[in-house]
């Protein structure tokens, strides 16, 4: 069971990283009271995501994948799908990154704080 | 290709490149929006009602973006079926209705009608695309049409609303997209329909692109719990209705979480097949659960609401449960009951989120005690709002009668008798606090203190003779803005759509048997 989980750990360390690295993001989503500082953890748990996606496409040996201009076999290429996906993926990313401050530069100009503890009690106060 | 191949892309795109005109036109013109949209959410219907003709006629349309016809896998493909045709009608039809309260009860803004077409096309393309990572995309796009739409209310709360919901959001969306990435790396392929093909065979040869497949449907079905709202997941839904202008409520209470639940169906029954979540060990078993929980805490927490928009906020939570609970069944009825369920309680909803806009906007009320004598002073909005919450009781012949029906006849065919029990325990449940409102409506006679409009209308009555009362009739009973006939209208339309829907269920059956019939074989 050990050997087993070392063994994955010594070839597959990337996706590790990448559940630790979202995990870390999600913490700091629930566990910081700075709404700015949430929106980043949100950005973190993302970004895990795509780098999740990039190590998916990984391909040992492998180019980048792009056909040469004369059209000739690039040989070995990595995945060009989870590129595509995670390129999509991190233009949603930046959208919804910039609705989220959007959002938290409103509240601020109407409760004139950025913390959500600070918040609930001028909410409970009204 | 036929004109009805290329519906589906343009029901997506029209929409989007339509909600560039309202602000592009605001340079000149100050209220341009709502004919905008008007015009564009007609053409939607129109175009729907052409596509649901080809649909009838052969069963399925599909349009493949970009040409990428060959090889199958890569192309995203828009496919319009019975499941989705019957969705994108409830989506286009009801966005198209919504107008008439927003035309006099707002919000305004050329930017508002912008963020509503960005949100109808974004709500059909969920609907239609047949690509579990496009899948992703437009959930995001109708994510953030929501949340642009929450924070368009004036007050401060709406954009801390928007906020919990757009965080919850992302999670949510981010968890599906880590199931896709699993599925991807399982099988190789993102089209719908070749994972369908594919999976069973994954399957059959087990190892560890088994565990893959399971992992990505605990991901997925876990994402979609959040964004169809399911307890313990709901947390963002009550604050997001209540807080959203009360023209903007129907509109995401009838579609959002629906086409949400219809994308849970779609992954769950096209995608991954009823033989996988068969098989896995404990799937159904946490499906269920999760839905039948739902169905409780929902219900149990929406009988203790004071705030009415809230109380139909966690009344949704428990109705989806009841839709998950139904996807749980895994059989063909209780599939339909499911799927007729995501359309009446559409209906509902945007019937009673409006009813509830028009009693705040002519009465000034939003608690459930200040509804007290409603019944007397408004008795066309009161009865609509009686017929429906009696519509989402489930007593015949309603919406909502048909759908609990279905489940409850597939849930004794497959012998789960835990979600017989839920349609039960939902019904009286829903009963419980629907009863509380129309009790308050007919039966509590109102209190002066409590209606401080009603004590308004006695004074001018009595002080300047009632001619002016019958004159002006019912609008000016003390409410300092006027409610539009197109908002009554529509209430009306809404009230008698959800009783007719009643009389549909055979029809809705037989439309939808292409598509069950396919799942189920």
């Amino acid at each position: 069971m050990i050997e087993g989980a070392v063994d994955v750990l010594a070839t597959r360390y990337a996706y590790a990283l990448m559940f630790v690295l979202m995990g870390v993001g999600m913490y700091m989503m629930i566990a910081n009271q700075n709404l700015v500082k949430k929106l980043i953890g949100v950005n973190l748990f993302q970004t895990a995501i795509f780098l999740f996606f990039v190590a998916v496409a990984y391909v040992e040996g492998g180019r980048a994948p792009i056909v040469p201009a004369d059209g000739s076999d690039p040989g070995l290429m990595a995945s060009p799908l989870p590129h595509v996906i995670v390129l999509t993926a991190i233009v949603v990313g930046i959208a919804l990154t910039a609705v989220g401050l959007a959002l938290i530069v409103r509240i601020h100009a109407e409760y004139g704080t950025l913390r959500e503890d600070t918040l609930r009690e001028v909410r409970a106060d009204e | 290709m036929s004109s009805a191949e290329l519906l589906p892309a343009l029901l997506i795109a029209v929409p989007i490149l339509m909600a560039a005109v309202p602000i592009a036109l605001g340079l000149w013109f100050d209220r341009t929006g709502w004919s905008v949209t008007a015009l564009t959410t007609v053409g939607l219907v129109a175009g729907t009602a052409y596509l649901a003709n080809a649909v009838y006629a052969q069963d399925r349309v599909v349009h493949v973006l970009g040409g990428w016809d060959t090889p199958q896998g890569i192309g995203i493909e828009l496919v319009a079926d019975p499941f989705s045709t019957l969705i994108i009608a409830l989506v286009t039809v009801t966005a198209a209705g919504l107008l008439a309260y927003t035309r006099v009860g707002g919000p305004r803004g050329n930017t508002f009608y912008a963020g509503y077409l960005l949100l109808v096309g974004g709500l059909i393309g969920l609907s239609l695309t047949g690509d579990v990572f496009n899948m992703f995309v437009f959930l995001e796009i109708v994510g953030l049409g929501t949340y642009a739409m929450i924070s368009s209310g004036d007050g401060p709360e709406s954009a801390v609303a928007a906020l919990k919901y757009l965080i919850l959001g992302t999670v949510g969306a981010s968890l599906y997209l880590i199931g896709v990435g699993f599925l991807f790396m399982a099988t190789g392929a993102l089209n719908m329909e070749v994972l369908g093909e594919a999976i069973p065979q994954v399957a059959a040869e087990g190892g560890s692109d088994l565990t893959l497949l399971r992992a990505g449907f605990a991901f997925i079905f876990v994402g979609f719990a959040i964004k169809v709202a399911q307890w313990p997941l709901h947390t963002w839904q009550p604050d997001a209705y209540q807080h959203a202008p009360d023209g903007v409520t129907p509109l995401i209470a009838a579609l959002v979480s629906t086409v949400s639940a219809y994308a849970l169906g779609r992954v769950m029954f096209d995608v991954f097949g009823v033989e996988f979540i068969a098989t896995t060990p404990y799937a159904q078993e946490i499906v269920v659960t999760v839905g039948a929980v739902s169905v409780i805490a929902g219900s149990t927490l929406a009988v203790i609401q004071r705030d009415v928009k809230r109380m139909f906020a966690y009344s949704s939570v428990s109705q989806f449960g009841l839709v998950v609970a139904a996807y749980g069944a895994l059989t063909e009825t209780a599939l339909v009951g499911a799927i007729i369920h995501l359309i009446g309680h559409g209906v509902m909803k945007a019937g009673l989120f409006v009813a509830a806009g028009v009693i705040a906007v002519s009465y000034g009320v939003r608690t459930v005690d200040e509804y007290a004598g409603l019944a007397d002073n408004r008795p066309f909005v009161a009865g609509s709002t009686a017929l429906l919450l009696i519509a989402l009781i489930g007593i015949p012949p309603s919406a909502g009668f048909i759908g609990k029906w279905y489940i409850a006849v597939g849930a004794v065919e497959a012998e789960l008798w835990s979600i017989a029990a839920v349609v039960f325990l939902s019904t009286m449940l829903t009963l419980a606090y629907s009863a509380r409102l129309l009790e308050k409506m007919y039966f509590t006679p109102a209190a002066p203190v409590e209606s401080p409009h009603g004590t308004g209308v006695a004074t001018d009555g009595g002080g300047g003779g009632s001619g002016i009362l019958i004159d002006s009739g019912r609008f000016t009973r003390g409410s300092p803005e006027d409610v539009s006939l197109g908002m009554l209208a529509l209430l009306v339309a809404i009230a008698i759509s959800a009783v007719l829907l009643g009389f549909a269920g055979g029809a809705l059956f037989e439309w939808l048997e292409p598509f069950t019939s396919e799942v189920f074989n």
